[in-house]
């Protein structure tokens, strides 16, 4: 169970693994979340966790920015690796780790502050106070979340008067701020409308242009649309891992293709 | 009798147990106010407020006693706050959840029921003799904070609780630290909680008698306090004073003193419901 090579590892070596997970195990308390999960996940491509309610896909998914720490009874054993590093050595980077890794959440949280001041948050919390370098980087944020036509008449206006899905692009904003290299992504679109999730969709498409994006999914459909590589947890086990067609036409374990085939989940 | 029309019967009955319940509350209320305005309101006027303490009834005030209110106030707010907010955090926000931490709420739970004549004289050792602060303004205001921290722990603790997880996530996520969580993210949200039982707690330190009585402050003061250690008398001292002694004019006297520490509390309560309701506005999920 433990090495998962997918049938594209021969193309995807071409390009750099830029996260990997090695044998990772993970207990709450006395339950235990994930399995010996180990994979690889090359630069600038969208992977998709996914598998039903409570397989650990969260989980896996806030070990690369460390978002369990803060977790009552969190264990871990394992190595993750972002660009060879185990992030996992040393606690003082903490604050560092998160420039890198930025995280969108489930349900839309914006801070109760003017859409300004969420995107600016980030750069303000690392001391920059430059006035035109902050409006430069709010803008450009907002462009690239695909928010700023809409709100660049009021960005003082409180951010949560906007939409459910304006709320989560600002979000998005929010983390693209900082500049992360990697975007962790958990169920993005769970909480939106059909039209709000087919932007998130479309800005994952072309933020992967830069980023390594990972995002976990309850709907299958998006996972096929948006994802390069597909990861499916089952019961805390990594399943199977690999190019997102072939998991979803030939998937080679019988569980996946029976969680695909809609069987259960 | 049918099930509905019994069911009718009884959501009736309750709703006049309620209206009774309700009532007898207010009905206390008013005839407090009612003997207190009668009695006392004709002897408030600029002399009242301005003149010190007499044997004699009609020539003497509340000015010591007002003004060492003021003191009291002013700095139990600057000792009580800092360490009730500050504790609060640290128990909600850094502590880890296990056994020390319950034994700790536990504890914190239990301060705020104790009798506060014990503050009294803890106080009276530790502040006046130990420490050897006297009879003073400050010993008072350390006494009253204490009295009142358990409480602002525990309100604080409430409010810290009430601001979604996904906030301090979305923070901590981004990079900042812990206390830039804290300070940019949970505090503001919480402030307006916070501030309620802040100004909660102080109403109630604001009437408290039985422990400053215990230092000292219940002694006869003939002059405004000018410094944290000089000795002071409070309004509700004042008043249970006056109440204690034989001449119809000093009754009068009280009744007057507790429409102005009624008065103080009514706007102190006012206040703090405008600056929630405000807040409140400003923060909605």
């Amino acid at each position: 169970m433990t090495q998962i090579h997918s049938d594209t590892s021969q193309k995807e070596a071409q390009s750099k693994v830029k996260l990997s997970a090695r044998n990772i195990f993970v207990d709450y308390g006395a339950e235990h979340v994930l399995k010996d999960v180990s994979i690889d996940i090359p630069e600038k491509t969208v992977t998709a966790l996914i598998g039903p309610s409570g397989c650990g896909k969260s989980t896996f998914l806030r070990l690369f920015n460390r978002m369990n720490d803060h977790l009552e009874g969190f264990q871990r054993k394992g190595e993750i690796l972002i660009d060879g590093e185990d992030i996992y050595h040393d606690q003082k980077h903490l604050e560092e780790l998160r420039e890198t890794v930025g995280m969108v959440f489930q349900k839309p949280n914006p801070f109760p502050k003017s859409i300004y001041e969420n995107v600016a948050y980030g750069l303000r919390i690392r001391g920059v106070k430059d006035k035109k370098r902050l409006d430069q980087v709010v803008e450009e944020s907002l462009i690239k979340a695909a928010l700023f036509d809409e709100v660049k008449d009021h960005l003082k206006k409180n951010a949560l008067s906007l939409s459910g899905g304006q709320q989560q692009r600002l979000c998005l904003a929010r983390s693209l701020a900082v500049d992360p290299s990697i975007l962790l992504m958990d169920e993005p679109a769970s909480a939106l409308d059909p039209i709000s999730t087919a932007k998130i969709e479309e800005l994952v498409e072309e933020l992967k242009k830069k980023h390594t994006i990972l995002i976990v999914t309850h709907n299958l459909q998006q996972a096929r649309r948006v994802s390069d590589q597909t990861a499916f947890l089952y019961f805390g086990e990594l399943v199977e891992y690999g190019n997102t067609e072939q998991v979803f036409t030939q998937p080679k374990e019988e569980q996946t293709a029976h969680y695909i085939g809609g069987r259960f989940g | 009798m049918n099930r509905i029309t019994r069911s009718k019967i009884i959501d009736q009955l309750f709703k006049y147990f309620g209206i009774l319940c309700t009532s007898i509350g207010l009905i206390m209320l008013a005839a407090l106010l009612i003997n207190v305005f009668s009695d006392g309101f004709g002897r408030l006027s600029i002399d009242f407020f301005t003149a010190l303490p007499s044997r004699f009834p009609e020539k003497a005030g509340i000015l010591t006693a007002w003004t060492g209110t003021l003191w009291i106030f002013g700095l139990t707010i600057l000792i009580a706050i800092p360490l009730g907010v500050g504790a609060a955090i640290y128990l909600e926000e850094y502590t880890r959840k296990g056994f020390l931490s319950n034994v700790l709420e536990i504890n914190i739970a239990n301060l705020a029921g104790i009798p506060s004549i014990i503050y009294g004289i803890l106080g009276l050792t530790i502040f006046v003799r130990t420490l050897r602060l006297g009879e003073s303004v400050l010993s008072g205001a350390l006494i009253l904070s204490l009295l009142i921290m358990p409480i602002i722990v525990v309100s604080t603790r409430e409010a810290l609780r009430a601001v979604p997880k996904t906030i301090k996530e979305a923070s901590l996520a981004l990079g900042a630290s812990q206390w830039q969580t804290i300070w940019h993210q949970v505090l503001p949200a919480a402030f307006p909680n916070i501030l309620t039982g802040i100004i909660l707690a102080l109403s109630r330190a604001i009437g408290e008698t039985a422990p400053l009585i215990m230092i000292g402050a219940l002694t006869y003061v003939p002059f405004v306090a000018k410094s944290p250690l000089d000795e002071f008398t409070v309004l509700p001292i004042q008043i249970f004073n006056w109440i204690s002694r034989p001449q119809a004019g000093f009754a009068i006297n009280a009744a007057a003193g507790i429409i102005v520490l009624l008065g103080i509390v009514f706007v102190l309560n006012g206040i703090a419901v405008v600056i929630r309701q405000r807040a409140r506005n400003k923060i909605k999920w």
